[in-house]
């Protein structure tokens, strides 16, 4: 009975070893810190990059509109400015996934 | 409703419609206005009851105030610095505002306000603008100085200026689209596959049973809304909390 129920200490192990290891098995001590804080960083991140592409092209389609229509230069801003925020979106982005210090 | 004549009507839910009978028509009072007094009393509810205790060792509706009060603390304080706790009102305003609309237009047959380009869009505006006012006022005429990165050449200032300028500007534009967008996508999954469980129904024999799968997508996606829901205003919460930050630098 008692052999199965307490089987002899494997050597090498200390008692604080074999405490810490029935602990941890019963619950007993806190997990290791989860990831889930990461997790729910990198997830909002990847919630952030399509839309922040396309939102830089939107302002910059609606800054040339606007132009345009106030200069009367059709579609010559509309142009400039649909490519300009084709590059804000890029740069948004890249400031978003950018590694190390530096990014804004 | 949705099915009916086999056809989908997937953004009917969307539709604004005065509530309340007579006075509520006369006051132009719509759904919208109605589920965001509903949300605004659920959040002043759940705090006040929860902290009514005031215990020291919190219940568990007590330490669930405690907890959200103290997530959206740390987060204020952690990512606008020393400046945080001035902040913090309103981020943990935007925060339960958001996720309570949120969550309050999963319930069937309720109406989700944050869907709705015109509250989300003036939501960002409302950052935009506390940001815009908070850099003009701690930085100055230095703010514009951001506008033009460090180290360029000058001659590359008429490329990168408008360019800096677009992705200042694009900053409410991303942050309401974000929010409207994924509440928008969400519902209209809802409404599509109820109305598919509902067009199966109606197939002789078989249908009843092929309804089935429909619906256990729906499930599904309940699961996946409750985490969008609370994720995308964990997202409009800690970009506030970024644009601060970035406006009361330097």
């Amino acid at each position: 009975m008692g052999e199965e129920t307490r089987p002899d200490p494997p050597a090498g192990k200390t008692f604080e070893q074999r405490l810490g290891e029935a602990r941890t098995r019963s619950g007993m001590d806190p997990q290791p810190v989860s990831d889930s804080a990461v997790d729910r960083s990198s997830l909002g991140l990847v919630m952030r990059v399509g839309v922040e592409l396309v939102a830089a092209v939107v302002v910059g389609a609606a800054i040339g509109w606007g132009l345009d229509r106030w200069l009367g230069l059709r579609p010559l801003f509309l142009i400039l400015f649909v490519l300009l925020g084709g590059i804000a979106g890029i740069v948004n982005v890249w400031r978003l996934v950018a590694p190390g210090p530096g990014t804004r | 409703m949705a099915a009916a004549d086999n056809k989908i009507d997937a953004l009917g839910q969307f539709e604004l419609h005065p509530v309340l009978g007579p006075l509520g028509a006369q006051l132009h009072l719509s759904q919208s206005v109605l589920y965001m007094l509903l949300s605004s009393v659920l959040i002043l509810l759940f705090l006040y009851l929860g902290m009514r205790p005031r215990a020291v060792v919190p219940g568990r509706f007590q330490a669930a105030a405690e907890i959200a009060y103290e997530f959206i603390y740390d987060m204020a304080s952690d990512q606008i610095g020393h400046d945080g706790k001035r902040f913090f009102p309103f981020v943990f305003t935007l925060f339960f505002f958001i996720l309570v609309g949120n969550y309050v237009g999963l319930i069937p047959g309720s109406f989700t306000y944050t869907s709705h380009i015109a509250v989300t869009a003036a939501l960002a505006l409302m950052v935009f603008f506390l940001a815009l006012i908070v850099a003009l006022v701690s930085q100055g005429m230095k703010f514009f100085g951001h506008f033009m990165p460090e180290g360029a050449p000058i001659a590359m200032a008429p490329l990168l200026v408008p360019i800096e300028i677009l992705t200042f500007l694009s900053r409410p534009v991303s942050l309401s689209i974000r929010l409207f967008a994924n509440m928008v996508a969400g519902h209209v999954m809802f409404e599509m596959f109820a109305a598919f469980t509902i067009m199966l129904g109606g197939l002789h024999l078989i249908g009843p049973v092929l309804g089935v799968a429909p619906l256990i997508v729906n499930m599904a996606l309940m699961a996946l809304e409750l985490l969008v829901g609370a994720l995308q205003a964990y997202v409009f919460a800690i970009l506030t909390c970024i644009y601060l930050r970035e406006a009361t630098a330097h």
